[in-house]
């Protein structure tokens, strides 16, 4: 094998003899006239308007579809126990194995990446996800990539779901979707560095902090927090509110408050000491703190915070689709949503777990049973009427033109 | 249009004694020189195999918590992990037999025959080297998304080996071109057809060729990121895996993983070292 | 006969491989070109209409981002030249019998996954890692002080990992110096300093040529260092084109941004090379 001697002299010719390329290739771009003849070929989209979903659509759907016995779910990361007993336990129940992949870190990146084989028709290996009710959610839904729901299958849904969930304006009566977990858009902060306590949005334009404020890349997510901190419902706010909320959020940044701006990795950068104030979803800090010792705060501002929305939802393209709505009911039922909250630390979408969580917690002794008192009480799990109050929808878009407009507004703060 | 490799021998020690004080503290201070470079190379390797052997408690590896070996034992918990390291081992193996085949059909080609058309082809490699991979990557997302090509392993190989082809038809051109065709004449003369004399004479040369090259095409696969991120749909290989776990805090099985790769590869290059050179003296 | 088959021979041989990049890479090109001259949105579809306005559209929201990128670019491979020549000097002319050992270790990090290398300089240079901490505990920094988020730190993380494509070239052709000739010009009463000015350099040129082609293309158009060691505020036009893509489904704006790109930096070189450029140059670039 003496050709994989690594200096080897073939290879460091062929890298060094490479280099005539560049400029060869500068003749080769003549080629590219002949791309003209191809300029034909367009992108299909798939267009079906899903307002208009015919009656029979799910009729249509689930006519013939059987178990199969084998089911494979994409969820985000951090958003179930490693270990996995639900799963365990619905295997144990049902005989339905799960491959369960935490493949899901953004709604634009997986809409892109499934895109291509949901309107060839192709399965994408996945007959469940968990998708965020955001711009994507819509591009799924318009695309026809989402299959209508049985809801003759959920049966623990409908005893148990919490009523508000089917009035969501991205999905009203849960025709594609019903909620994996709900969860609150706040301010995370490090008591050991910030030295009073955090309370209100405007906390995060405080020049003492300059340069140590993480804010969310995502451009809904950062302008909520605009428009909150101007005192502005994001769901009802208007083109122009965008540009007030966007000159608000450039001073910010032109102050040098803003390190940067984040994506999940936010946890990392507080975690790191990079930033010491920052956007935060209400559960990563938890868990972050369970799983690391550390002692973060999570605070819901006194100007509001914005809740949002994980959802189930099956791809049109699904193999294993019955088997999948038998996971979703599985997961509504109150045992099972309690422990998942107790991991998880988001919003539970099952009111009647906070008693389960109570319950379980009196089973046990000590450090375990105040962990879990803590959660069964926690407004952050189960947030009371008043919590609500507080808490805003993200801002909906009519158009697709509205949502340029909107994006185009806040995209130039994120790029820098 | 051949080139001295680095195992000819030089033709003298550069240098010459004339000066030998003079070379002594220039060549002194390069030396340091270099090897802070080398220090500074290796720096982030370190900190990666060190970190390996942190024994964090949570998810997030970032700070150091003492000794331990227990991600060692550890190494296959994580499904999605072991997943993708396969995945990254099978797209390489057939991206690197496919470009290995290709390639050196183009490279002997190139490198024996002189024909119409010869120059177009090397335009097209030297392009295909030359181009940044994030134009073709995001070209090739173009095609697949227009010809409505679900993405996956399938693509992601594809894609390899478009950008690995070149690599070795370039590595198999060189030394096709430095052959001497005498042993093939030879061959002929004692009544070997074509064929014959293609396999059991030709072939033999320049396959050590045909292996740097399909080894230079299985490193370009395994580590590659930019292309594949494109065309992987929801595929994960271990780059992707690792890029995507920044997000969320690099399990220390990433370091594990990432070591024991840093460690067959220079063992492997170490190896084949000394082997080649002990082949010498024979 | 035997003629005829000599002469189909190399097409044989060309045909698969050249298929492969005529149909992966060739044609990718025209429909990326197609693409980028459509109009439409992803659910309903984009439709070729010869929409030029992508072009300027795509120019004018994201010309702050290219400029940068090329830079960036522009300044890594510079410090490169820099950094790599007398490590590339060193070993051609000193390294005696261990010169592949040496450029084996110039070699490690080509081992190590470039994604994770990266990663691993973000764990280094964290604000109160390992690196700054101690310094702004001895009061030597202030306590904001960070690296990371800042442009040193991207275009450093790009030295950095294009450092081998530098070093390699520069040896090769320093390598192949024959040694006769610095002492004929010492023979002939050269300072030191004007033999290397007349004799090495110019001989080292078409090394540093080819260095600088290998290094300022995959630089200025890299995305991974930006993303793990940058901020907002180092955004390159690689992270720009990636999220048009796979973050916001914007294929035409996406398609016109890599043309663009692609474009500029062929110019750029194709400039480089001009201005180098004797015929010359390219030759020995090319042995």
């Amino acid at each position: 094998m003496s050709a994989s001697n690594l200096p080897d002299p073939s290879l460091i010719r062929g890298l060094t003899q490479r280099r005539l390329g560049r400029r060869d290739a500068l003749r080769l771009s003549g080629l590219s006239a002949m791309g003209l003849a191809l300029a034909a070929c367009g992108v299909r989209g798939t267009g079906k308007p899903a307002a208009s979903v015919a009656p029979d659509a799910a009729a249509k759907f689930w006519a013939g579809k059987t178990k199969t016995g084998k089911l494979s779910f994409a969820n985000w990361p951090l958003y179930m126990d490693p270990k996995r007993p639900e799963l365990a336990r619905f295997t144990k129940e049902t005989g339905i194995a799960v491959s369960y992949q935490e493949v899901i870190q953004e709604m634009g990146p997986w809409f892109a990446k499934v895109q291509p084989q949901l309107s060839a028709g192709q399965s994408i290996g996945f007959d469940l996800m968990v998708i965020t009710n955001s711009i994507q959610f819509t591009q799924f839904r318009d695309s026809g990539f989402l299959a209508p729901l049985d809801h003759t299958k959920l049966t623990n849904y409908r005893k148990n779901a919490a009523p508000a969930y089917a009035k969501e304006a991205f999905d009203p009566g849960n025709v594609y979707s019903v909620p994996w977990t709900s969860g609150i858009t706040g301010i995370a902060y490090d008591p050991a560095k910030v030295k009073k306590p955090i309370t209100k949005l405007a906390d995060l334009w405080d020049p003492a902090y300059k340069g140590k404020v993480g804010m969310f890349s995502d451009t809904q997510e950062l302008a909520n927090f605009g428009l909150m901190a101007l005192g502005i419902d994001p769901a009802t706010s208007t083109a122009d509110d965008w540009k007030k909320a966007a000159e608000h959020l450039k001073k910010q940044k032109s102050d040098g408050i803003v390190r940067n701006y984040y994506d999940q990795s936010y946890v990392d950068a507080l975690g790191k000491g990079e930033v010491w104030i920052t956007q935060a979803w209400s559960g990563d800090i938890f868990q972050k703190n369970v799983s690391d010792g550390t002692n973060f705060e999570f605070v819901i501002p006194e100007e509001g915070g914005t809740i949002w929305t994980d959802n189930f939802a099956i791809p049109i393209t699904a193999t294993a689709p019955v088997d999948a709505m038998m996971l979703i009911d599985f997961f509504y039922q109150v045992d099972v949503a309690a422990t998942l909250a107790e991991y998880i630390n988001f919003v539970c979408p099952v009111p009647a777990a906070q008693e389960q969580i109570t319950k379980d917690a009196a089973k046990l002794t000590g450090e375990d049973r105040a962990a879990m008192e803590a959660v069964a009480s926690s407004k952050l799990v189960f947030p009371a009427a008043e919590d609500y109050a507080k808490l805003h929808y993200y801002v909906a878009f009519d158009a697709v033109a509205k949502q340029n407009e909107f994006q185009k507004t806040f995209e130039p703060i994120v790029l820098g | 249009m051949t080139a001295p490799t680095l195992e000819q021998p030089t033709p003298a020690e550069p240098a010459p004694a004339a000066k030998p004080r003079r070379r002594l503290t220039g060549g002194g201070l390069l030396r340091t020189y270099t090897w802070l470079i080398i220090a500074w190379l290796a720096l982030p390797i370190l900190v990666m195999i060190m970190f390996g052997f942190n024994d964090t408690k949570g998810r997030y590896n970032q700070t150091w918590n003492g000794f331990s070996l227990k991600w060692y034992g550890r190494l296959f918990e994580l499904d999605d992990l072991t997943k993708a390291l396969v995945a990254s081992l099978l797209v390489a193996a057939a991206s690197t037999v496919i470009s290995g085949a290709l390639g050196t059909g183009i490279g002997y080609a190139l490198g024996r025959y002189s024909f119409r058309g010869s120059g177009a082809m090397n335009l097209v490699m030297f392009a295909a080297i030359a181009s940044p991979e994030l134009v073709m990557g995001s070209s090739l997302l173009s095609l697949f998304v227009s010809l409505n090509l679900g993405l996956g392993a399938v693509t992601v190989t594809i894609a390899h080996v478009m950008f690995s082809i070149s690599f070795v038809a370039i590595v198999v051109r060189a030394r096709v071109m430095t052959l001497d065709r005498s042993v093939e004449e030879a061959a002929a003369d004692l009544g070997a057809t074509p064929w014959v004399t293609f396999w059991k004479v030709t072939f033999p040369i320049i396959l050590p060729a045909v292996f740097s090259g399909m080894l230079l095409a299985f490193a370009l696969s395994i580590d590659d990121f930019i292309v594949t991120n494109f065309t992987a749909g929801t595929t994960e290989t271990f780059p992707l895996f690792i890029w995507g776990a920044t997000r969320v805090g690099i399990p220390p099985q990433v370091n594990v993983w990432g070591t024991l790769i840093f460690g067959v590869g220079v063992l492997f290059a170490v190896v084949s070292t000394i082997r080649s050179r002990q082949g010498k003296r024979d | 006969m035997n003629r005829m088959k000599r002469q189909i021979a190399p097409y044989l041989l060309v045909l698969p491989g050249g298929l492969w990049l005529l149909i992966f890479f060739a044609v990718p090109m025209v429909t990326m070109l197609s693409l980028s001259l459509q109009e439409g949105d992803i659910v309903s579809g984009y439709r070729f209409t010869g929409h030029w306005q992508n072009y300027s559209d795509a120019l004018s929201n994201y010309q702050t981002q290219l400029v940068r990128s090329l830079v960036y670019g522009v300044i890594a491979t510079v410090v490169l030249i820099v950094l790599s020549f007398p490590v590339a000097y060193w070993i051609a002319f000193y390294g005696g019998k261990r010169k592949s050992t040496y450029l084996f270790l110039i070699l490690l990090p080509f081992f190590v996954s470039f994604v994770l290398r990266t990663i691993s300089w973000r764990q280094i240079l964290t604000d109160e890692g390992p690196l700054l901490q101690p310094l702004k505990e001895m009061g030597l920094l202030p306590a904001e002080f960070h690296i990371l988020g800042t442009s040193f730190a991207v275009i450093a993380g790009l030295a950095y990992n294009f450092l081998p494509f530098m070093v390699l070239p520069v040896y090769v052709a320093l390598e192949r110096i024959d040694p006769r000739v610095i002492e004929a010009a010492r023979d002939l009463y050269a300072s030191p300093a004007t033999s290397f000015r007349k004799v090495i350099l110019p001989l080292a040129l078409p090394g540093v040529f080819a260095g600088v082609l290998m290094v300022f293309v995959p630089a200025s158009s890299d995305y991974v260092n930006s993303a793990v060691l940058g901020s907002s505020e180092t955004t390159m036009i690689g992270q720009v084109i990636q999220a048009r893509f796979l973050q916001t489904s914007d294929l035409p704006t996406a398609s016109a941004l890599s043309f663009t790109l692609m474009a500029v930096l062929l110019i750029g070189v194709f400039a480089y090379a001009r201005a180098l450029g004797t015929e010359d140059v390219m030759k020995v670039a090319a042995r």
